[in-house]
């Protein structure tokens, strides 16, 4: 769940997040002032348009008077081609601000994303992630750019006209005024219950994206136990109650849109019958009472969709809101200055502590291990014991809450982060493999690398399959290109750790989904490269094992020996309880030997 | 174009994006089958739908018309003296057509949501159900992430189209087609004055309608293409972090997010030029009609009122177009959705149900292969011509290095794929003639994918069984050893395993994967790699109650760690979709082939 982060105290406004975002718009501001212009001309120009028509029925028509025709027609004319011009130009004028803000604004997001650790990033999904990066976005875009545009018009139109009929005829001006009342109370308060239904169905409609998820990826299991119909009645039921809240989002806006039409027909009826009444008793004249009606009529629109702004306001700005949590956190892991002019690879946890937040026990205690360059250590441990852990707190993906790591004799924090992590690379139990082709998939680490480097990297790791896909490195793999098995991703991943050619390689358990030819191959070429680098392997295997110097057991949370593997295998009961496969196997059990 | 910003993608072999007309022709045709199916079983509300909205629609239109009527022939009366009678009729009349256009109106959006949703739900039953159904040979192409986007974002263009754009669209017709009408009917003269420009509106709008088509087509490419690294970065982020690919990585993103921002603008610019385009066309009908009505009115050829009302009416008149052409988007995404998942549909499972089911009531568990060829692509048989019979309650253990066919030996079993030619029987009886109900109860496979499902370690392992109780659940867990880790765990059995069972190691999945295929209890019991995650404790741990577990049933064992393969009765090396050696573990050690090598290396490799 995200964390619940408390905003300082700011002024008011700064208390309104939309406010906070218009720093975006500020490379804009000449084009907004003429977006804002041309608005307010084009309202006017809309408002003024049936004016003249009036004008020409209630004059020229009448009187006969031909000269004045062709001189208000030619401005009617005149009009309507100034307000679609100016409605051209403002949403020609908007395009550049509006992208540019949301363009902005994402690139900015992303950036934060990257620098936040793994911490956050193991506590938000990508889903809410994404949504920030996409349906938030637009929905900020959507109401900066038009939908702001549209409240203050709107809001603008709804004064004039009724400014104008107040002028015209103040009894009726006022009923057409307090007609809108009721209309903007209600819409605030069908505002609020249908930006909740919305959410729920938003919220159902991720349940069952959950369950669309988990029956795709999972197919195989589903299968294998012959559960179709189990599956298929739990996504059924999540659908239906999909459809019994889509229904009552759709009862409640029918009624409520209903309600905003019906309001403005009942002011005009009530209109046309004061105002006859009024044209009865000679205190309006009839040609007035034309353009009364057709203001009236005019008004129906502004009015109706006041509601719908005003919720798209309000979607703004909780979008905003959820836009501003994530730029906001600060990332609790930030490089150092540190540098190290020729990095020799001594590694040294001292006293290393690290607690999960909130959790009572730490990981891992007391931890003291020394790495000496070229030397490459084992930590074997049982599932849960912190191996990963202990990994991660190298290139700083956790940071300890306790003790240091040091590398050549500097705390690793003291270190800038790119210097650091170009210092270690680790290979990770399950690789993560990008939408790209294989060749950037490997040289992540290092973009400069050559040909030959990368060819020596794949013979490292034994993944000579890469050339056998069909554009060879240039083939795309990952979710959207080529699938490829567990044991080719983890070669993949050893390939792309050994190619960044680091001080320090971390191998956290990476050969696991490998064949036992393959493995031995594979451990054949490390030894290599373990020779000049210094290594850390985490690993659940004997083999695996032999590929380090020594071995450290880690168990309850810290080391409690390090030794070579065949000592401890002699000594440490515990160590044998973990990697010798025949321990306490009864003799007719280890016959096969 | 650089290859810093353009050649890191990678070539794939891209959805046929581009296909030729007649193609498309049949795509259409498919796609018309299945929305005229999905609407028959509404014919009737559609129809009662229909004179609802035309009843609202008039009772709308009426209303300004009755305005003018008011005035009209309510006022002159009442200024003559003569009462005011007809004046309070009208109001009357304007009231009760206010509401009845609200309570028609009403009535159409509940019952077109009513249609719409129910429309959706149907869909979303069936696609989901056909995938379901659909062979693992067919997912293994299609990916499970198009899967996802089948059934969300597709599923939601259609709901769209259905909740938004078509509500829209009726109104927007039918407003504009009343209102033709009634100018007509005011003035014969002035009314085709009015609808000259219609031609050139639906011109301009096919104009639009063309452009938006492709620009729509960029847009979504783009958009996509943001959301695919987006969503990958963060997944992948401790990869990107630990290799320093930030820097690289945002310079890829701020492209892509660029290339969206462009396609997004010309989208905004067509909008920009399309829309005051209407409006001009509009306006410049209402000034010709000032000009003509004025002249006609000179010579009192039309009266004052119907100027008015011309004028009144025109404003309302050519709005509507820009609602029909943002409806043109939604309908365009939607036709594309509902292509899409009607080819789904038609896709036939390549492991039908049989027709006559031939019942099997207590499975022995006895497997025969009989002359079996397997080839996934037809130039690359996998099996040549397996023959193998396994008896009842034997435990066979499979080994061969990769791609020697043992994991489409075990598929086999489990009807994952069909042979291409030969028999594969279960006691006897060819696996093509049984139900998957039966089928599924008699042979379970073990992977080392272990999927877990959101819920809670109970919901898992109870997967297995549906019906089972909470004590049985312990005693499988108890068997295969996995209970007191899960007892160890802060809510015990009810504990949530996380999205996919994220918060579990990829060892403790295992262990439950392995507790639910023990309480399955299937007379087969297939076990490929299912073991290659545990550390060597755990391991020890399942290969002991797998002692028990498989003692009265048939199993076989897919393993490249030997240490499983200790416990079966008999062990076949495969190579080349062939069986080359077959006897029992210490015989074939003894033997000195093959298995006797793997052997030795493996005794090698614990030292």
């Amino acid at each position: 769940m995200p964390p619940d982060t408390r905003a300082p105290r700011r002024p008011l406004l700064e208390n309104i997040s939309l406010w906070r975002l218009r720093r975006y718009l500020r490379p804009y501001v000449g084009k907004l002032v003429f977006i804002w212009l041309a608005a307010i001309v084009g309202i006017s120009a809309s408002i003024a348009l049936p004016l003249v028509g009036e004008r020409v029925v209630d004059g020229p028509v009448r009187d006969g008077d031909s000269r004045a025709l062709l001189l208000l027609g030619s401005l009617a004319l005149g009009l309507g081609v100034l307000e679609a011009l100016l409605i051209f130009l403002r949403r020609w004028a908007q395009i550049g601000p509006v992208l540019g803000l949301e363009t902005r604004i994402r690139d900015d997001l992303y950036a934060q994303l990257q620098r936040l650790p793994m911490r956050f990033h193991g506590e938000w999904q990508s889903g809410q992630l994404l949504s920030r990066a996409t349906t938030d976005l637009s929905t900020i875009r959507r109401f900066l750019g038009f939908g702001m545009l549209f409240l203050v018009m709107n809001i603008l139109q709804l004064i004039t006209v009724t400014v104008l009929l107040l002028n015209m005829y103040w009894p009726l001006g006022v009923l057409v005024a307090v007609s809108a009342v009721p209309i903007v109370l209600l819409s605030m308060r069908f505002e609020k219950r249908y930006i909740r239904i919305s959410r729920q169905v938003q919220d159902e409609q991720g349940d069952l994206a959950t369950l669309v998820e988990e029956s795709a990826i999972g197919i195989r299991t589903i299968k294998a136990f012959g559960r179709r119909h189990h599956v298929f009645e739990r996504y059924d039921e999540a659908a239906r109650r999909l459809y019994g809240t889509s229904m009552e989002k759709v009862r409640l806006s029918a009624r409520f849109f209903t309600f905003l039409e019906v309001i403005p027909n009942v002011t005009l009826a009530m209109v046309l019958l004061l105002g006859a009444l009024a044209v009865g008793q000679g205190s309006l004249t009839l040609g007035a009472l034309f353009a009364f009606t057709t203001l009236v009529l005019q008004l129906v629109w502004p009015i109706a969709s006041l509601g719908y702004i005003l919720a798209m306001a309000q979607e703004a700005m909780t979008a905003a809101d959820r836009v501003l949590e994530v730029l906001d956190t600060v990332p609790e892991i930030t490089g150092g200055r540190g540098r190290i002019e020729r990095p020799r690879g001594h590694l040294r946890f001292e006293g290393v502590e690290f607690r999960f937040p909130g959790a009572d026990r730490p990981v891992l205690h007391d931890l003291w291990l020394e790495v000496r360059p070229g030397e490459t250590v084992a930590v074997v441990g049982a599932t849960g014991s912190g191996k990963t852990t202990l990994t991660a707190l190298v290139p700083r993906l956790l940071d300890v809450t306790g003790g240091r790591v040091t590398i050549d004799g500097h705390d690793v924090r003291d270190l800038e982060l790119p210097e650091l992590r170009s210092i270690v690379a680790t290979a990770f139990e399950e690789p993560t493999l990008f939408s790209m082709s294989v060749r950037e998939n490997l040289t992540m680490g290092r973009l400069d690398a050559t040909e030959e480097e990368v060819d020596d990297a794949i013979r490292t790791a034994q993944a000579m399959f890469v050339y056998d896909l069909p554009w060879g490195l240039d083939t795309r793999i990952g979710e959207q290109g080529m699938s490829l098995s567990g044991g080719q991703r983890q070669r993949l991943a050893l390939a792309r750790a050994v190619l960044s050619r680091p001080r320090i390689l971390v191998l956290d358990d990476t050969l696991s989904a490998l064949d036992v030819e393959t493995e031995a191959l594979v451990e054949a070429a490390l030894r290599e490269v373990l020779r000049e680098a210094t290594g850390i392997v985490v690993a659940h295997r004997a083999s695996t094992v032999l590929l380090a110097d020594k071995v450290a057991l880690l168990a309850g949370g810290t080391i409690t020996h390090v030794g070579r593997h065949h000592d401890l295998l002699a000594e440490v009961p515990e160590y044998r309880q973990l990697l010798a496969q025949d321990a306490d196997l009864d003799p007719s059990e280890g016959a096969l030997r | 174009m650089t290859s810093a910003t353009t050649g890191w993608r990678g070539v794939a072999s891209e959805d046929q994006d581009e296909l030729p007309d007649k193609v498309s022709g049949l795509l259409r045709a498919r796609s018309r089958r299945l929305l005229g199916d999905l609407l028959a079983p509404h014919r009737k509300g559609i129809m009662v739908l229909t004179a609802v909205i035309i009843a609202s629609s008039g009772a709308g239109l009426a209303i300004p018309y009755l305005v003018k009527v008011g005035i009209d022939a309510g006022i002159p009366p009442m200024l003559r003296g003569e009462g005011t009678g007809t004046l309070l009729t009208v109001v009357g009349v304007i009231l009760a057509a206010a509401a009845a256009q609200a309570l028609t109106r009403q009535a159409f959006l509940k019952m077109s949501g009513r249609i719409g949703h129910q429309i959706l739900l149907e869909l979303r039953r069936r696609v989901f159900d056909h995938f379901q159904r659909l062979s693992l040979s067919f997912h293994e192409k299609y990916t499970s992430g198009r899967v996802i986007s089948r059934l969300t974002s597709d599923i939601e263009a259609i709901a769209e189209l259905l909740q938004a754009g078509f509500d829209g669209l009726v109104t927007a017709v039918l407003t504009m087609a009343g209102t033709a009408v009634l100018l007509l009917v005011l003035d014969v003269e002035l009314g085709l004055v009015a609808l000259v420009p219609l031609p050139i509106l639906l011109l301009f709008t096919r104009w639009f309608r063309r452009q938006s088509a492709i620009v729509y087509r960029r847009t979504r490419e783009t958009v996509a293409l943001v959301i695919v690294h987006f969503v990958e970065s963060m997944t992948g982020m401790r990869a990107v972090q630990a290799f320093r690919r930030e820097p690289r990585n945002q310079e890829i993103f701020e492209r892509l997010n660029d290339d969206y921002r462009q396609a997004n603008a010309r989208s905004m610019r067509l909008i920009a030029v399309f829309m005051p385009g209407i409006k001009l066309i509009g306006n410049l009908t209402v000034a010709a009609v000032l000009f003509y009505g004025g002249w006609l009115a000179f010579h009192g050829e039309v009266t004052v009122g119907v100027l008015t009302a011309f004028l009144l009416y025109l404003r309302g008149f050519y709005e509507p177009m820009q609602e029909i052409s943002q409806f043109y988007n939604t309908l365009q995404s939607a036709s594309a959705a509902l292509e899409k998942l009607s080819g789904v549909l038609e896709e036939e499972p390549a492991v039908p149900e049989p027709r006559a089911p031939r019942p099997l009531p207590q499975a022995r568990g006895e497997v025969r292969f009989e002359d079996v060829r397997f080839a996934y692509v037809e130039s690359m048989p996998i099996l040549p011509g397996l023959d193998l019979a396994i008896p009842a309650g034997q435990s066979v253990a499979l080994v061969g290095s990769t791609g020697a066919g043992k994991t489409t030996l075990a598929k086999l079993i489990s009807r994952f794929y069909d042979p291409t030619a030969g028999r594969v029987l279960l006691d006897g009886a060819d696996l093509q003639e049984l139900d998957e109900p039966t089928l599924r109860r008699a042979v379970v496979m073990v992977t080392q994918e272990n999927f877990l499902f959101n819920g809670t370690v109970l919901d898992n392992i109870m997967f297995g069984r549906p019906g089972a109780t909470e004590r049985q659940v312990r005693e499988a867990a108890q068997a295969i050893g996995a209970h007191d880790f899960i007892a160890s765990l802060p809510d015990g059995y009810h504990t949530d395993v996380g999205k996919q069972g994220g918060r579990m190691s990829a060892g403790q999945r295992q262990l439950v994967a392995f507790a639910r295929a023990f309480l399955a209890d299937p007379a087969v019991l297939i076990l490929d790699e299912a073991t290659s995650s545990l550390d060597v404790p755990s391991e020890r741990l399942v290969q002991r109650a797998l002692r028990t577990i498989l003692a009265d049933r048939t199993a076989l064992i897919i393993a490249h760690r030997l240490s499983t393969v200790e416990i079966a009765d008999r062990v076949l090396v495969m190579e080349r979709g062939e069986i080359v050696e077959d006897g029992p573990p210490d015989r074939l050690v003894a033997a000195d082939g093959r298995f006797a090598g793997l052997h030795r290396a493996w005794l090698e490799s614990l030292s």
